[in-house]
């Protein structure tokens, strides 16, 4: 049975539609392997009960056979980062200040998956509140790198991309707001997209940086990211900043050439502080794009330098003000002792809230504060606009842009949280990305003398997702038969 | 002795009459059960997220137009930061940076004539909701059934400069919008609220002096009394050579006296910022137009119309068009009946007595306007005397009834059978015939006391003309 956790979300679905794997089967899959992994792991904070799985997988079965569900991903196993909402399912964003929360609702996202027949298996650890790139921050213990359980599995989102690649479960929901779905996946060998901001909606998305936040899927491969992108995304009228995107077919985009695909390479992403492991495996896998048809270019990408400060004051400013409900009044954790209002507000937040919460927090709200909004918060706001546009000009030469998910492959455990400010810049390849709202996909693309993973970072124009699929399927197709 | 002046401006809150709130579709009503008109929305609840009711847009544009104001066609809106259980998000979305409307302004009447009292903006916001202190079980509870009822916040310039001038003011914006349905403009039930700014200057000096601002006002009567407390008390620090301190004070309308609730020192940092969640409110011009299209008549040109086209006198247009219920159904009724002073009067008189005796105010009137012109029609066709149709208009006050039918079926129709009343009028002199001696004696008293008689014995349905007739012609015989 162990084998069908080593099949494609796709692959599996495939089965179960033709009656050669029950849903049950798979379900037992999954929980064997979390058995035999999880110990060492860690990749969710939360496990199902097995009997509530197989009751669900049960009800799937049922829709299956009665040709209800006929859709690729009924059935299959999937894992939720614990920052959305599950109606009746502990939600805890990985950490203690919602260590006991269990949502009324569920998020859209999820709700579309459900929809189409998906078992959730558990709540993917992540750092708190998605404020980490190590899944280090989380208040239930860090997630480690299936590749090498000495290293991270980077994050925010580590616990999903840890659990696909540890095959804990056929695929994953993440959220990436400054690159936390694609330098997990990258980190974790895993393929990973963060869509264009407003194609899935975010209600239900507990909130870190709003105007960044956007939930992507987490999978074996390209071909089951189309398809669980084509499956999640969907206009939502409960979020104002959702789109109603003129197509939804991502599948469509799924073929193995990229001949007449203009690539443009960022100078300034392959210079200094660059691993030269990784930086040579991508160059590598660019050439191999070129073989299939594609331009590439070299060029100057500006505004680099910018990117870092200009998200750390947004993301935090949001952030500051979008944590702020977590106060004890209404649920999750409050102190056992205060003494009162401001006393409870006061010691609840002190012990719910890790130290990374907590810097940023501090951080956002004094980037707000009177006397310092337009020297901080308006100038990120502009700097953000000026970013978009530069990426507006590159998109008017080039379909993609390339880049690297991470400078280095995954640092070892321990290594990133002594030094925040450290932690912060290795974000540099991926936050201006949400900055100007982008679409990016990480694929593998190798390994580096230690035996772990590197990833490149296709990114493409707003709501062309299917420029960025297309090359990256035509990548992985190729790196697969060589 | 120095003469000073007091300086006001105010912010005033009216609560929206939409069905929903304003950014979830939890219904609004006043009453229901703590924490039965919520959501995940309105609670505050991890990862919900706000949509803007489209109806709060339109009403602040119908409100903003009426008074003045210019729309801002590109507006946004802002998170306000602050903790407080009845604040579920701790954040209150509000509009700091690009309200709806600017620069407006409404002209009131005064003592010393017009005068325009500037307003500085409009902007829309969502209402907290409510805490209970339960003292016995020594806990505070939250009910969130008012967490995102709709606001607009009106803020003027300080432009007033007497309590008189500031109930002119809030009387003339509780009417626009009263007149717009945009709000029924409560203070006692707090759909509308009032805090006021206040500051005391030197006449004729051109600065401003230090002010404060007083809350917790729900009445006219309480704004008057605060206006003029607090007056008083910065005058007597200023005399007394002590400053004035820049600070929120709460007015306790039992005590008519106020305390100081937080100076400006200890003013929180709000930290606005423009929210995320929502994106800006893009206002075209087909929309505005659209709006303006729908403003209904306000109650100045209704007053100028009533005068013109009516021919009704200045002090029945100006009672009549006091309340928009009023002047609706004068409207109506005058348009089924065509006699616009006799439906006045039976608004002026009679609708205002029953109105009085009953203590209700005129939104709580029942009665359909096709009645009330039925009622006219059957005086005017002589069908029932004044008398009687008062006593009908009672029933269609009290239970809108259909007066044709209640007259027909109560045989109130009026008689002008001569040979009838000519034979009561001899059967009334002859029961009273000291009456009959008295008018003889030159007492004309003596004849309404018969007319009255006469009334009685034909149970008020006699034609009075044909009685007043008979009786003098009788007597004189």
């Amino acid at each position: 049975m162990k084998d069908l956790m080593k099949l494609t979300a796709v692959e599996l679905g495939k089965k179960i539609q033709a009656k050669e794997v029950t849903v049950a089967e798979a379900v037992e899959a999954a929980f064997e392997q979390i058995e035999k992994k999880e110990k060492d792991l860690n990749c969710y904070v939360t496990v199902c009960d097995k009997e509530a799985v197989l009751a669900r997988a049960a009800e799937v079965q049922k829709q299956i056979d009665a040709g209800e569900l006929t859709g690729p991903l009924a059935g299959v196993p999937v894992a939720i980062k614990d920052n959305m909402c599950t109606k009746g399912l502990l939600t805890t964003c990985s950490s203690k200040i919602l260590g006991n929360f269990v949502p009324t609702y569920t998020a859209e996202a999820v709700l579309n998956l459900e929809k189409a027949g998906a078992v959730i298996i558990g709540k993917a650890n992540m750092d708190e509140f998605a404020m980490g790139s190590t899944t280090e921050t989380s208040a239930y213990g860090v997630t480690k790198n299936p590749w090498n359980p000495e290293h991270v599995p980077g994050g925010s989102s580590g616990g999903s991309c840890a659990a696909v690649a540890a095959e804990e479960c056929s695929y994953a929901l993440g959220s990436d707001t400054g690159g936390s779905i694609r330098q997990p996946s990258s980190f974790c060998g895993v393929t990973g997209i963060k869509p264009t901001y407003g194609t899935v909606s975010r209600y239900g998305l507990i909130a870190y940086g709003s105007s960044l936040d956007q939930i992507g899927p987490v999978a074996k491969d390209v071909t089951d990211c189309a398809t669980i992108l084509e499956t999640i995304a969907s206009y939502d009228p409960k979020d104002s900043t959702s789109v109603k995107r003129d197509s939804y077919d991502f599948t469509s985009a799924l073929m193995a050439d990229a001949s007449g695909l203009k690539i443009g390479i960022p100078k300034d992403y392959f210079g200094e502080g660059l691993d030269e492991e990784v930086k040579t495996s991508i160059l590598n896998a660019v050439k191999v794009l070129e073989e299939k048809g594609a331009t590439v270019e070299f060029f100057d990408f500006k505004l680099v330098e910018y990117a870092i400060p200009a998200y750390y004051v947004i993301a935090s400013a949001e952030a500051s003000s979008n944590l702020s409900r977590f106060d004890g009044v209404k649920y999750g954790y409050r102190t056992e002792d205060y003494d009162g209002l401001h006393n409870m507000y006061k010691k609840t937040r002190s012990e719910g809230f890790g130290p990374e919460v907590k810097r940023r927090i501090m951080l956002g709200s004094f980037v707000l504060s009177s006397g310092y909004y337009d020297a901080y918060y308006l100038k990120a706001l502009r700097t953000k606009a000026l970013i978009k546009k530069a990426f507006d000009e590159a998109f008017e030469k080039y379909d993609i842009i390339v880049a690297p998910a991470a400078p280095t492959t995954a640092p070892k455990l321990g290594e990133s949280l002594s030094d925040p400010i450290k932690m912060y810049l290795s974000d540099i390849y991926t936050i201006a990305v949400n900055l100007a709202g982008l679409p990016g996909i990480s694929v593998p693309c190798g390994m580096d003398s230690k035996g772990l993973p590197i990833g490149m970072q296709l990114i493409g124009d707003c709501f062309k997702e299917n420029d960025i699929i297309r090359a990256a399927y035509t990548y992985e197709q190729c790196s697969k038969n060589a | 002795m120095k003469q000073y002046e007091t300086v006001i401006g105010l912010e005033v809150h009216v609560e929206l009459a939409t069905k929903t709130k304003i950014f979830c579709s939890c219904s609004t009503q006043f009453g229901g059960a703590p924490n039965t008109h919520t959501c995940p929305v309105c609670t505050g609840m991890p990862g919900s997220l706000p949509v803007l009711n489209k109806q709060v847009v339109e009403y602040a544009m119908a409100v903003g137009l009426a008074t003045n104001c210019t729309i801002n066609q590109f507006c946004k809106f802002d998170r306000k930061n602050y903790f407080y259980p009845d604040n579920p998000q701790n954040y209150q979305i509000s509009q700091l940076y690009l309200p709806i409307c600017v620069d407006g302004g409404v002209e009131i009447e005064t003592a010393a004539g017009k005068k325009t009292v500037r307003i500085h903006e409009i902007h829309m916001e969502e209402d907290a909701g409510k805490l209970i202190h339960d003292e016995w079980d020594d806990c505070s509870l939250v009910d969130f059934n008012r967490s995102g009822v709709p606001l607009i916040e009106i803020v003027s310039e300080p432009d007033m400069r007497s309590a008189d001038e500031v109930i002119a003011y809030l009387e003339k914006l509780r009417m626009i919008i009263q007149y717009l349905g945009a709000s029924d403009c409560k203070l006692q039930e707090g759909s509308m609220r009032a805090d006021i700014n206040i500051s005391v200057r030197e006449v004729g000096a051109e600065k401003f002096g230090t002010r404060t601002e007083m809350k917790n006002l729900n009445s006219f009567r309480a704004i008057a009394r605060a206006i003029e407390g607090e007056t008083e008390r910065q005058i007597d620090l200023i005399e007394s050579g002590q400053p004035v301190i820049q600070e929120t004070r709460r007015w306790d309308d039992n005590k008519e006296y106020s305390y100081a609730m937080r100076s400006k020192e200890d003013a929180q940092d709000y930290r606005y910022f423009p929210d995320p969640d929502l994106v800006p409110v893009v206002i075209s011009d087909e929309w505005l137009n659209e709006v303006k299209r729908r403003q209904p008549e306000l109650r100045d040109e209704k007053l100028a119309r009533y005068k013109e086209e009516f021919g009704l006198p200045a002090y029945d247009a100006d009672i009549l068009t006091g309340t928009k219920k009023l002047a609706d159904i004068f409207e109506a009724t005058t348009a089924i009946c065509g006699k616009p002073k006799k439906v006045s009067n039976w608004l002026m008189v009679e609708t205002m007595r029953l109105l009085k005796e009953n203590n209700m105010e005129p939104d709580e009137i029942r009665f359909a306007p096709e009645n009330l012109a039925k009622l006219i029609e059957l005086v005017e066709t002589g069908t029932i005397n004044g008398n009687v149709a008062k006593k009908v208009f009672e029933e269609v006050f009290a239970n809108d009834i259909d007066p044709e039918k209640y007259v027909e079926e109560k045989g109130l129709k009026m008689s002008n059978d001569t040979d009838e009343i000519k034979e009561i009028i001899l059967k009334v002199m002859a029961d009273n015939p000291q009456s009959v001696a008295d008018y003889h004696a030159g007492k004309t008293k003596a004849m309404g006391f018969l007319v009255g008689q006469t009334m009685r014995a034909a149970k008020g349905k006699a034609n009075p003309g044909i009685v007043n007739q008979l009786l003098t012609e009788l007597l004189n015989q």
